[in-house]
């Protein structure tokens, strides 16, 4: 059975190049079979193969052909099968699917169908790519195809100026990373000589030190890819951004899986991070920092998707200080319940969005919970599992990296506070967004409700979202384990009753309205941190500033082409010469032959020097 | 080489002078067979002073490049009457300013 797994991506490749070729041509019917079918299939070889290895729990390894051979380096097209790679695989195939059958129903209406599931096809494609790779190159390959593929939905309605600029943001701002990425694959192909992953640690941990400064420096470059994938500050700005896409892609690229693919990048080269503290120090601080910024921001939002576009910054900043503190499993657990009921979220505000005649205001909507109630059980479970409320699966995640956070000597209580205050914070954010839009008194009345090919995947995803962490992942083979002990039960109380107490403030504030805190945001103070906070901590301006506007200014009078001058003073000058010169060419016999007597006289003068 | 001599200066003297009209003609004449016959001048007051000058150093090379010359101002004038003729007919007249088809 496991030589079936080349199987798994070459169907949404094979359906996603029909697309292509067929032009838009098929008919909708088959284009929906074929598309998300495609990822069905997948999925269901993934299961078969997933069944196989767990029976064996045997790491599988399968070279298909050699890509290319240059000297010594020869890196092959070859697929690696263990438990991170069947995790992410199945929430690539699994919420991929459910996510492929609502687009077919979400967009129906819309012209371009046919070209939707060729780059959503392609997209699970170059990622099932990414997590299968056996070598850092043919992960590069999938890292930049899923790039590509985010790129083209981004834009997909391109013919608003405004999609193709955030599209166009999105790429630049992670091409930064990646080119930070690109070189730390060259630094560790020089040092190492191989880019496989399962050699490169080996070779890396006999020839590194615990704390030398070259693997320091790759964990660092390979940071700066995550970074930029997985939108961490200080390369989080294209996410907000590109919510201009159809929100069944900003479900599974942005917030299922694309995004993770840098937390999936950083536990598959946990040992060379194990090599370096301080590069996992940094991981840790990166991911707080921006867990607790963006969820600042969240609170601010009023367009629901861009709501949930700072939630998943939020909560990828979890899986970074998960990944930082050492807790690799915690990270990958929390990957998957996120991308469960991440992916929920953003279906059901797409369900929201698709009945509202595409309002994205919360504040225009409210009182939805009676007229949409599918897509309000949803939105509610989602939310409680975003905000950890307990026996979500959320919640078991979340726990679990705050706890493993505790846990490390030094820095460790302070992480913990400040992922604390991330949980009270993500609690108050996501019940805002529920009491406001599903309560209260309605302002729009939906003109349809969500059929039954919207309805089953938010159903399957609620489900997923509550169990997903009842069960354990088969992650123990491949990261060291964790100490066991339990921190004392203050602690885990605190980490359980927070948001709770998240659920309770989001009540008073939003729904109840005892707490009234509308003096404070009136005040100038207030409306000013308020402004501040709505910008994203005016990062966006902050960078316009530094980078955008000095090149645009550069670009400006480098447009004038400043060394072509040089030439162009040439030709110019010779022109004059012509124009010059070109009067004497008159034609008259008479002229000719006086003006060439009087140059005869003027040489014989000067060589009698006669004139000095 | 009894008899009188002429001194070298007069001859040379007469070939500048012989020279200057033929260039003057030259420069001024409109007529094409004009400006040829100054060519000839101009020619011819260059070998008067070959002439005179081979008969100061009692050398032949003055008379040789003579005959150069009467060889060189024979071409000249069949491939020039040539053109006249041509000119003459594509122009139906021999004034030079006349056959300007230049329009600077």
């Amino acid at each position: 059975m496991l030589k079936l797994l080349p199987l798994i991506p070459l169907f949404p490749l094979v359906s996603s190049i029909l697309l292509m070729v067929t032009l838009g041509k098929m008919p909708r019917r088959v284009v929906a079979i074929l598309g998300a079918g495609s990822v069905g299939l997948a999925a269901v070889v993934t299961v078969l193969v997933g069944l196989t290895f767990m029976a064996s729990g045997q790491p599988h390894h399968q070279v298909l052909w050699t890509w290319m051979r240059v000297g010594d380096f020869s890196p092959d097209i070859a697929f690696y099968l263990d438990g991170l790679t069947l995790v992410m695989m199945s929430v690539i195939t699994g919420v991929g699917f459910l996510i492929h059958l609502f687009s077919t129903e979400f967009m129906e209406d819309d012209v371009s169908f046919s070209r939707y599931f060729a780059y959503l096809n392609m997209f699970v494609f170059a990622m099932l790519i990414l997590v299968m790779a056996d070598n850092l190159l043919l992960l590069y390959l999938g890292w930049e195809g899923v790039g590509a593929c985010s790129y083209l939905l981004i834009g997909f309605w391109y013919q608003d100026p405004a999609n193709g600029a955030a599209a166009r943001k999105a790429f630049v701002v992670t091409r930064i990373g990646d080119a930070a990425m690109a070189v730390g694959l060259f630094l560790l192909l020089t040092e190492l000589g191989t880019l496989d992953i399962q050699p490169l640690t080996e070779v890396a941990k006999s020839k590194w030190q615990v704390g030398d400064t070259l693997p320091l420096i790759a964990c660092l470059l390979l940071l700066g890819g995550a970074v930029g994938k997985s939108a961490q500050l200080p390369l989080h700005t294209w996410l907000p951004d590109a919510m201009a896409g159809p929100t069944p892609v900003s479900a599974l690229i942005h917030a299922a899986t694309m995004v993770t693919a840098g937390v999936y990048l950083i536990a598959r080269t946990h040992e060379l991070f194990l090599l370096a503290p301080i590069a996992m120090l940094v991981v840790a601080f990166v991911g707080l920092i921006t867990s607790l910024m963006a969820a600042f921001t969240a609170l601010n939002q009023h367009d629901i998707k861009r709501i949930l576009a700072y939630s998943t910054i939020s909560q990828i900043g979890y899986m970074f200080l998960a990944l930082g503190v050492g807790a690799w499993a915690a990270g990958i657990f929390h990957l998957v319940t996120h991308a469960f009921f991440k992916a929920l979220l953003f279906l059901a505000a797409g369900a929201v969005i698709h009945c509202l005649h595409h309002e994205h205001n919360i504040f225009n909507m409210g009182g939805l919970r009676t007229r949409l109630p599918v897509v309000f059980w949803s939105f509610l479970i989602g939310s409680a599992a975003l905000a950890a409320l307990p026996l979500t699966s959320g919640f078991f995640s979340k726990d679990m990296i705050l706890l493993q956070a505790y846990k490390l000597p030094g820095a460790g209580p302070w992480l913990w506070v400040g992922g604390l205050l991330g949980a009270l914070l993500t609690a108050i954010y996501s019940f805002r967004l529920v009491f406001v839009v599903f309560f209260g008194e309605a302002k729009m009345e939906p003109d349809k409700l969500p059929g039954i090919r919207m309805a089953l995947p938010l159903s399957v995803l609620c489900a997923l979202s509550i169990v997903g962490g009842w069960f354990a992942l088969p992650l123990s083979s491949v990261f060291p384990a964790t100490g066991d002990h339990h921190p004392s039960h203050l602690v885990e109380g605190i980490s359980i009753a927070i948001p709770l107490i998240g659920l309770a403030i989001a009540y008073l504030i939003f729904l109840g309205g005892q707490l009234n805190v509308e003096g404070l945001v009136n005040s100038s103070g207030g409306q000013r941190l308020k402004k501040f906070w709505f910008s994203g901590w005016a990062i966006d301006w902050l960078y316009d500033q530094l980078w955008v506007r000095p090149y645009k200014f550069l670009a400006l009078i480098l447009k004038r082409e400043c060394v072509d001058d040089i030439y162009n003073t040439i030709v110019s000058f010779s022109q004059f010469l012509f124009m010059a010169l070109s009067h004497t060419q008159t034609g008259r016999l008479r002229w000719y032959a006086t003006s060439m007597v009087f140059g005869l006289i003027l040489v014989i003068a000067l060589l009698q020097g006669v004139i000095r | 080489m009894d008899g009188v001599s002429i001194p070298l200066d007069h001859v040379l003297l007469l070939s500048a002078l012989l020279f200057i009209c033929g260039l003057l003609g030259l420069m001024m004449r409109r007529n094409i067979i004009f400006i040829l016959v100054s060519l000839e001048v101009m020619l011819n007051s260059s070998a008067v002073a070959f002439v005179a000058a081979g008969a100061r150093w009692g050398q032949a090379d003055g008379q040789i490049v003579f005959m150069l010359i009467l060889a060189v101002a024979a071409a000249e004038v069949a491939v020039g009457l040539g053109l006249v003729l041509q000119i003459q007919r594509r122009f139906k007249s021999l004034d030079m300013d006349d056959a300007n088809r230049m329009r600077g």
